[in-house]
């Protein structure tokens, strides 16, 4: 994606489209801790952790480097094969297939994810008050 | 003119809004793979732009931009500390805005002489 076809990007706007690539990677993160624990009786029917990617996205007018999620990837980790015949789902030979979903890790990503957005809006805000300090000393 | 008025602080200002850009992308930027976190080494890049508005042409543009060396670099070959780069952001506010006082009583300062106060 270029910016060509669009507007200069502008201090605001580099922090507008890097907190909503943020609220992606949140989403991604809070998707896969919804689906911790589901269990398929196939395997390709398992639910699979999902990352939002992250790219730079140059604009070479203002020399701004801004961030865009240029979509979201599905992780190639297996399900977690387990043997439990009596449940609904259990296949002939008795095994269901449950999502491999790290918990810890999710929670981590949803922190760190939090964390960058906090510091996005403070920059944000420090911005804000100069460009006003400056259009007021006038 | 706009440098006999305000000597340096001119093009200070501008340079402290642009580092101001610099450093909010490298924030943008924290969980990109493979982003190298950039910073305007402010001296060399106001030397360059001082030179440049006294006719030295060989001056280039982008001079004074350097790539942030990492205390620990990470596996997927990010360079943003996001506590180094909070640092830094808030440095060059405090300075832009002194810059800007600096700027503004100059300013009050010819207000007044017109005014012949």
């Amino acid at each position: 994606m270029t910016m060509s076809d669009r507007q200069p990007m502008t201090l605001f706007s580099l922090t507008t489209r890097a907190m909503s690539a943020q609220m992606v990677r949140m989403n991604a993160a809070t998707s896969n801790l919804a689906n911790a624990g589901s269990v398929s009786s196939t395997e390709e029917g398992a639910y699979r952790p999902i990352r939002a990617v992250f790219a730079v996205e140059l604009d070479r007018a203002s020399g701004l480097a801004g961030v865009t999620s240029s979509g979201l990837v599905r992780a190639e980790t297996a399900p977690t094969k387990r043997h439990d015949p009596s449940h609904p789902l259990a296949d002939r030979d008795g095994y269901v297939f449950e999502s491999p979903v790290d918990e810890t890790a999710e929670m981590v990503e949803i922190m760190e994810s939090a964390r960058q957005y906090q510091n996005l809006v403070q920059a944000l805000q420090t911005a804000k008050q100069l460009m006003l300090e400056t259009l007021r000393s006038q | 003119m706009n440098e006999r008025l305000f000597g340096i602080h001119g093009a200070a200002l501008t340079l402290r809004s642009q580092r101001m850009g610099v450093i909010a992308s490298n924030i943008a930027n924290a969980a990109t793979p493979g982003y190298k976190a950039r910073d305007i080494d402010f001296n060399a890049a106001l030397d360059a732009r001082l030179a440049r508005a006294h006719g030295a042409s060989s001056a280039s543009p982008d001079a004074g931009m350097v790539w942030r060396r990492p205390t620990m670099p990470s596996l997927d070959g990010n360079t943003v500390e996001l506590n180094r780069e909070q640092v830094a952001f808030a440095e060059n506010a405090v300075a832009y805005s002194a810059t800007l006082s600096f700027v503004q009583g100059k300013v009050n300062t010819i207000t007044r002489a017109l005014k012949g106060e």
